[in-house]
């Protein structure tokens, strides 16, 4: 009896695992469910956070500590009715969530959590992410502009700018761990950093590090760089005509994004799931010392926590201003250096793809 | 050739950064400000009418209601009208207990003030900073009057109580329990005097930590320094007061240059800007609450040193007390008089100002010897200060139009009153 079921699960599993679209398609459920739920925590982890740092309590109303909040944010959003302005351009206000939300989720596919897991194992993994990430913009152009209302429309140009100029400076310093790696697969980058916090790319590209968090920043249109929603200037920005589930649909893609640019900063410049103690002689043969997707998540936390702490800090940029830091001081220094990195790597001091 | 035309947007009057109900006309060249026309009136309540079919002492509350974030200044403004038109002087007690609460207001005022202008160029943590140390403003004026915003203190006369003994304390609660009951409770174990000592005295350690957050932040600065700037003469000629003159670079405040009340016996200085933009108008508040927090504690002093009389004893405008009016008949008589007719005040008219933490804020009392005002005129700076929105923003971006609304410190009470 015993034997026939696990023989049962054992062929059932066999045959999964030929049938390839089945078996990518319950290896994309294994991702995007867990990404859902860490976004739904995500926003309660955020309300707690800038609570904490502002003296206050955050959510402890529903359920224990208020752990169930998100999920009654979510059905409260689901539940409303979504409201078509009257001159909206229907079709594309309902495509523009969807094209937000999309490739916020599709980049995940090439993301590794450790040496084995990653979805699709793409050799142009760095391009595929960057083409991804810049299509997300378009979601918001195309809300900005079907809602038919000034406010949106504001906030549609502003981000359509911001996103444009900081794209540059995040290439160019995906460029500088592009010639300290040599590969452009994220699995062999990570492999690349091998041997320790100090062997990681944080150190040799500092600049680029602290840009790439920064352009990351503008890029999900988060504090200080939230001028596209800018609350207290063009009131919602893009999504201020939406409600209901469209509008948690952008909700979700801003959280999701949060949680991808927090995710490839740990892979391209934290080592990905490789343990900080490798090497150390105490922790030799403990597990802290082995690379496992714990470091990966951890690393991430670290990065999701920063964002939170920036919108609780800092004050909001004037457009013109980001566009200034963009162009006159990111760019610049990127450029510079990208050619130092190429030194670096041309007179073997940080060698490639070691 | 395609036309092009400037952008007309509506901003506000419901908008998280239109304070209240302001309604600005903005004609937008991309994101530069051509034109803004601020519409008010959106909150007018006619209270200056309503004042004239009502006794003097029973409009007191309406002062409450027109500036609401500096509510015993106004009433002070409108007290010192009827004290004058009378010809009455309030007892020395009242007069140190009347600059203590200005004062007190002016750091409530200043608190929300530093806290809505920063939650409008994002920094949001400012505004619940703020509003930690705005809660025991509030509690002072509870604990003296019964009520947290439109106190109704001041009479003509004196002030309506003399301070208590004791302030109300925090009950346990799920939420305040142990060390944080203990630490919540502690400055308020003895009298008000007590409490609002301790509360001077800690308050300049709390803006210090307001100026870590702003002071020297880049982003804060990028937003502020050098937008809407008006020169000295400017600021005179559209009739600025308070903290917008002064961040202008024009020494002038009515606390110095018409003292009223117990200002002439207090030490403290008038801040002043230098080059009239949001930056220094952000530093001569931020200076104007360490120097509040000064007077404060030099009131306390005054006032534990000094007991006596808060009111005066001439009951044609002074109500007796509950006490004396249910054992005596003069007293009940004066009393019925009083609240049913009130008193009539002398012919004339009169304008009596006080520096209030927006401005000057001024009543114009017009009385022809009856028991009711003739006509009252409210002067209030909020006004004067909106009027000249179209010309600060004029060539601005869309962002600045936020960060000069929260400098000039607007309450559409005052405004459309």
């Amino acid at each position: 009896m015993f034997d026939t079921v696990i023989n049962l699960l054992e062929t059932g599993f066999a045959w999964i695992q030929s049938n390839y679209i089945i078996w990518t398609l319950l290896k994309i459920v294994v991702i995007t469910l867990p990404l859902i739920t860490a976004v739904a925590f995500y926003t309660y982890f955020e309300r707690k956070v800038i609570g904490a740092m502002q003296i206050r309590i955050g959510p402890n109303r529903v359920g224990p500590l208020g752990l169930i909040q998100p999920f009654a944010d979510v059905f409260k959003l689901l539940l409303k009715e979504l409201i078509l302005p009257a001159k909206a351009n229907r079709f594309l206000f309902v495509l523009a969530p969807v094209i937000t939300l999309a490739p916020a989720f599709a980049a995940w596919a090439v993301i590794p959590f450790n040496d084995f897991l990653v979805l699709a194992d793409v050799d142009a993994g760095l391009l595929y992410i960057l083409a991804l990430t810049s299509l997300g913009v378009y979601g918001v152009i195309i809300a900005g502009w079907a809602s038919n209302s000034k406010y949106a429309f504001l906030g549609a140009m502003r981000s359509a700018a911001q996103s444009v100029s900081y794209e540059i400076s995040m290439g160019l310093s995906l460029v500088g761990v592009l010639i300290l790696a040599g590969t452009l697969n994220l699995r062999e980058i990570v492999l690349a950093q091998q041997g320790g916090v100090f062997d990681w790319y944080w150190l040799p590209l500092l600049p680029l590090f602290v840009i790439y968090m920064i352009s990351g920043l503008a890029e999900t249109n988060r504090a200080p760089f939230d001028v596209a929603e800018g609350e207290s200037e063009i009131v919602a920005g893009f999504h201020v005509e939406y409600s209901g589930a469209a509008f948690s649909v952008f909700f979700l893609a801003e959280y999701a994004n949060m949680i991808l640019i927090s995710g490839l900063t740990a892979i391209l410049f934290a080592g990905g799931w490789l343990s900080p103690f490798e090497g150390v002689p105490v922790l030799g043969d403990t597990f802290l010392a082995e690379g496992s997707i714990l470091w990966f998540l951890a690393k991430t936390v670290v990065f999701m926590f920063m964002f939170l702490w920036y919108r609780a800090t800092f004050p909001r940029y004037r457009y013109d201003q980001i566009m200034r830091l963009g162009w006159k001081v990111f760019i610049p220094i990127t450029l510079v250096w990208v050619m130092f990195a190429a030194v670096l790597t041309v007179f073997g001091i940080v060698v490639k793809g070691a | 050739m395609a036309e092009i035309r400037n952008y007309t947007m509506n901003f506000g009057p419901q908008h998280p950064a239109a304070h209240g109900v302001l309604r600005l006309v903005l004609e937008l060249d991309g994101e530069t400000v051509m034109r803004a026309d601020p519409h008010i009136g959106l909150l007018h309540r006619g209270t200056e009418k309503l004042i004239e079919s009502k006794p003097f002492n029973q409009s007191i509350g309406f002062m409450d209601r027109l500036d609401y974030v500096s509510m015993m200044c106004n009433e002070h403004a409108y007290v010192r009208a009827i004290e004058q038109l009378l010809g009455i002087e309030a007892p020395i007690r009242a007069q140190y207990i009347r600059t203590m609460f200005d004062e007190i207001t002016r750091i409530g005022n200043h608190m929300l003030w530093i806290g809505s202008s920063g939650l409008d160029l994002g920094a949001m943590t400012m505004f619940i900073y703020a509003f930690r140390e705005r809660e025991m403003t509030m509690d002072m004026y509870e604990a003296v009057s019964g009520a947290r915003m439109h106190a109704n203190y001041y009479r003509p006369g004196g002030v309506y109580r003399d301070l208590p003994d004791s302030v109300p304390l925090y009950k346990e609660s799920p939420w305040t329990k142990g060390k944080n009951l203990k630490r919540k409770n502690e400055w308020r174990e003895g009298s008000l005097l007590d409490f609002i000592e301790a509360f001077a005295s800690d308050f300049p350690s709390k803006v210090d930590e307001y100026e870590t957050l702003l002071t020297d932040n880049r982003i804060w600065k990028q937003r502020t320094v050098g937008i809407g700037v008006v020169s000295p003469e400017r600021a005179q000629q559209l009739g600025f007061t308070g903290p917008m003159l002064r961040g202008s670079g024009v020494e002038w405040d009515l606390r110095k240059k018409q003292p009223y009340a117990m200002y002439h016996e207090m030490d403290f200085d008038i801040p002043v800007g230098i080059n009239g933009d949001c930056y220094d108008r952000y530093l001569v508040r931020i200076e104007e609450m360490r120097q509040s927090a000064k007077i404060i504690l030099q009131c306390v002093e005054w006032l534990r040193a000094n007991p006596g009389h808060v009111m005066l004893k001439n009951f044609k405008v002074i109500p007796p007390t509950r006490e004396e009016m249910k054992d005596d008949m003069e007293a009940l008589i004066h009393h019925f008089k009083l609240f049913t007719e009130g008193y009539s005040v002398p012919k004339g008219e009169v304008y009596a100002a006080v520096e209030g933490p927006k401005g000057e804020f001024g009543c114009y009392v017009v009385s022809d010897g009856a028991n009711k005002p003739f006509r009252v005129h409210m002067r209030a700076p909020g006004f004067a200060h909106l009027s000249s929105m179209g010309e600060l923003v004029k060539g601005h971006m869309l962002a600045d139009v936020v960060a000069i609304m929260g400098t000039l410190d607007i309450v559409f009470g005052e405004v459309d009153r």
